[in-house]
């Protein structure tokens, strides 16, 4: 049971990834469906930075500081340095590719905005009944 | 600076740069210009690329000069070499057809819009090709598929829009799967690097995180790829697109995703994985045999040319996926031929639909009476890439499909070889149907004739150095034979590299520490 | 006398707005120019740079914006910042390196990283700010 609870991190990723397809699935408004693709992609960002988590480890920034020219000459050896190897520090790598990913997310509901915004001028409803119903009716 | 070591990086920075100029020069004329002359450039440079892989080298580039597994790198062996070069060969013939081609079925206003998408969709298909990294894929994957929805949106009416966002959702779920996917084997291998994941990935006791991994995977790229059950966005997107766009996209980007299935499969998981312990083969087996019958058969039965080659698309992948899944040489060369051949083929196909829509506004089948007569030379170009998708003899399409029968019968596969004879057949009769009307069925006007003329020289010139070109893949077929067998090598080879760090060298990953 | 209602209605706001622009401003361009030595980067720049505009929209009426800053204007900056970016990608290769190898921008690697980063972020910069105000520009002017 206890176990069950120390990955509710992955819990809460299965229930948003679930509600999110199933907005998408059920609802019949094109915003809602996006609003479904927003949390669908959210919960793969919460994904990948629990993934990154360190159980203890603080932000990866340098504490201390390197001297460059310690550095190059190859004695690095100074507390500053040992200070520095024993900091615990969360993965950063899926938080920076999270941030892409974001950026890729934000991109789509814009287009996806864009496209329903277009989509309303020209059938005048957002509601993919009536749009499909229109769309049989026309000849082509 | 040695120019060669930097070919990788210009094949995508070519159409990177041309796409913020053709913002810049606001000018569609112009912005034409621009997307012919970067993607001539693109595939000279792939040109160079599959000469300089052929010989079974394997040219890797640091991007940034980062060193591999930190560092993005671009990975290039025949395999994708040959894939950039369909990609950008096919963006070049294309562009050539669209001056005229796009001219009536865009707005004036958006037309330099319409280049710069191009551009980009460009680039992030030549992205996914030739990266080595497996987010790095994503993030192109993303760029290529936000360019085609805009693209899609263009078409002349309002269905493309419906069309367009119903392709945005169900191609985000593709993507994002792909992204979870990615995200499990770097929680399994902590690295990204495609050749570093393939040699540190454990497979032995198979964790869940790497089952995870692949079937998230593999149900992503099947979106992407629109394998049989999950084609549902292809019909409506080619149908309502440009016709220009979808000759485009019919080329490259189904194929892109096919490639980057076979990378993942038999490269970064592993024929042993993939298909030893997961049995891949007996899901997307059935898949694509039932893909190939059932598609052909609905093909038959549609009203509009274009969504007929849109079916007859799913059809065709349909044939490359099982050439891929017998996983023996000489079936997974068949498929990589078909990627090859389908792509000149039905952007062939597509860009006849084009100009018989550049002349009538539509593509109605039962319409086209008296179309022999009026567009001769179309009509006749309809034929010639009609047939090369049947599969006769002396056109690219007999090659990969006799390749691949012969694959399917080496295996013993007696009832995967007929149904492949009985959906060819069923490809005689859709193709046949309509060039019957073509030539044999009068017109249906009032007048009695067809009142238009033989479309411009400029359409007509790029869609048979196509057909052109297809014919001589037919002749000569050993050519293309050749690299698809070198690619096939590659593919079964296995990892891509060994470790390129050792394991300590690695932040430790995984939220349950 | 509605309008001269509405108008002062709005005061209050117009009167904050006015005196927190700058400073948004001002922080966007720190947020820009300090990223890379510490938290921040173009993107993050780019969206509060982005969001000063926004609110300006908000506020006063997208006309008012739109005379500050012409979609034209916004539609140059969106390209140029893609092309700062890959330029510099280019600038890399001409000077012996890879493609976005900035060690070789500089006599020095360490000055190299500092240009290079700095011009890239600075594109990225560009490109965001041009976007999301070109995307609230369109969102905004389309009237149904």
């Amino acid at each position: 049971m206890l176990n069950f609870l120390a990955l509710y991190n992955y819990w809460v990723v299965i229930v948003l990834m679930m509600a999110g397809l199933y907005i998408m699935i059920a609802r019949h408004n094109l915003v809602k469906k996006l609003i479904g693709l927003s949390i669908f992609q959210t919960s793969i960002f919460y994904l990948y930075i629990s993934m990154g988590k360190v159980s203890g480890g603080t932000a990866p920034i340098l504490i201390g500081k390197i001297s460059h020219e310690k550095e190059k000459a190859g004695s690095a050896t100074s507390a500053a340095a040992e200070q520095i190897t024993t900091v615990v520090y969360s993965n950063p790598l899926p938080h920076v590719l999270i941030l892409t990913a974001i950026v890729v997310g934000v991109a789509t509901t814009a287009v996806g905005l864009a496209l329903i915004v277009r989509i309303n001028e020209e059938y005048g409803s957002i509601e993919e009944d009536d749009i499909r119903a229109m769309e049989q009716r026309d000849p082509v | 600076m040695n120019f060669f070591d930097q070919v990788p990086a210009l094949q995508i920075a070519v159409p990177l740069i041309g796409a913020p100029v053709c913002v810049l020069l606001r000018n569609g004329r112009a912005a034409w210009a621009v997307t012919q002359f970067c993607s001539v450039i693109c595939t000279l440079l792939s040109c160079m690329l599959v000469a300089a892989t052929r010989d079974g080298t394997v040219i890797r580039y640091e991007l940034g000069s980062w060193s591999a597994p930190s560092g993005i790198e671009y990975y290039v062996d025949i395999v994708n070499a040959s894939v950039l070069l369909v990609v950008s060969f096919i963006s070049a013939i294309v562009c050539l057809y669209a001056y005229r081609g796009a001219e009536k079925e865009i707005q004036q206003d958006k037309h330099y819009l319409f280049y710069t998408g191009w551009l980009l969709c460009i680039t992030g298909l030549l992205g996914i090709v030739i990266t080595g990294d497996a987010f790095n894929a994503f993030v192109f994957l993303e760029i290529s598929s936000l360019a085609t929805y805009l693209l899609i949106s263009l078409g002349p009416d309002r269905n493309s829009l419906t069309a367009a966002f119903r392709y945005l959702i169900m191609g985000s779920i593709g993507a994002s799967f792909i992204l979870i996917g990615v995200g499990f084997l770097f929680a399994a291998t902590g690295s990204l690097n495609m050749a570093d994941i393939s040699a540190r990935i454990p497979i032995a006791d198979s964790p869940r995180t790497v089952l995870v991994a692949f079937s998230f995977l593999t149900v992503g790229l099947m979106i992407k790829a629109a394998i049989f059950p999950l084609h549902a966005w292809l019909a409506n997107a080619y149908h309502y697109a440009p016709v220009t766009v979808t000759a485009l996209l019919s080329g490259t980007a189904t194929k892109v995703s096919l490639y980057l299935l076979l990378r993942f499969f038999f490269n970064v998981f592993g024929i042993q994985f993939s298909f030893g312990q997961m049995l891949l083969n007996y899901v997307l087996l059935p898949a694509a045999i039932a893909g190939f019958v059932l598609m052909s058969v609905v093909a038959l039965y549609q009203s509009d040319l274009r969504r007929m080659l849109a079916y007859s698309s799913v059809a065709q992948i349909g044939y490359i996926v099982a050439g891929i899944c017998l996983v023996s040489p000489l079936g997974i060369s068949a498929g990589i031929v078909h990627i090859i051949n389908h792509a000149l083929i039905k952007s062939a196909l597509f860009m006849a639909t084009g100009c018989i829509v550049y002349r009538l506004g539509h593509a109605h089948i039962q319409s086209l009476g008296g179309m022999a007569k009026q567009m001769p030379i179309t009509t006749a170009a309809f034929i010639a890439s009609g047939l090369s998708l049947i599969g006769v003899p002396l056109t690219a399409g007999f090659i990969s499909k006799f390749n691949l029968i012969a694959a399917m019968l080496e295996q013993g596969w007696w009832i995967g070889a007929a149904l492949i004879l009985a959906s060819s057949l069923m490809a005689t009769l859709y193709i046949g149907r309509v060039v019957e009307i073509m030539i044999f069925r009068k017109p249906r006007t009032s007048t009695g004739t067809l009142e238009v003329n033989e479309a411009p020289m400029q359409m007509l010139i790029p869609l048979w150095l196509l057909i052109a070109l297809s014919i001589v893949f037919g002749i000569f077929g050993n050519e293309t034979l050749s690299i698809a067998s070198a690619g096939a090598e590659r593919l079964l080879t296995g990892p891509l590299a060994p470790a390129l760090v050792p394991e300590s060298a690695y932040l430790s990953t995984g939220a349950g520490q | 006398m509605m309008r001269k209602y509405q108008r002062q209605r709005h005061r209050v706001l117009q009167i904050v707005t006015k005196l927190l622009t700058p400073f948004v401003l001002l922080f966007a361009l720190y947020v820009q120019f300090h990223g890379d030595y510490g938290p921040g980067g173009g993107f993050q720049a780019g969206v509060i740079f982005a969001a000063a505009f926004i609110i300006h929209g908000l506020i006063f009426g997208v006309d008012k914006t739109r005379l500050v800053l012409s979609p034209g204007v916004i539609r140059v900056l969106m390209a140029f910042g893609v092309l700062l970016y890959a330029l510099t990608g280019v600038a890399g290769m001409l000077l012996g390196g890879n493609f976005l190898d900035y060690n070789v921008l500089a006599p020095s690697a360490l000055s190299g990283q500092h240009w290079g980063i700095f011009a890239v972020e600075l594109g990225v910069g560009i490109t965001v700010t041009s976007v999301m105000i070109s995307l609230f520009y369109s969102f905004a002017s389309s009237r149904r």
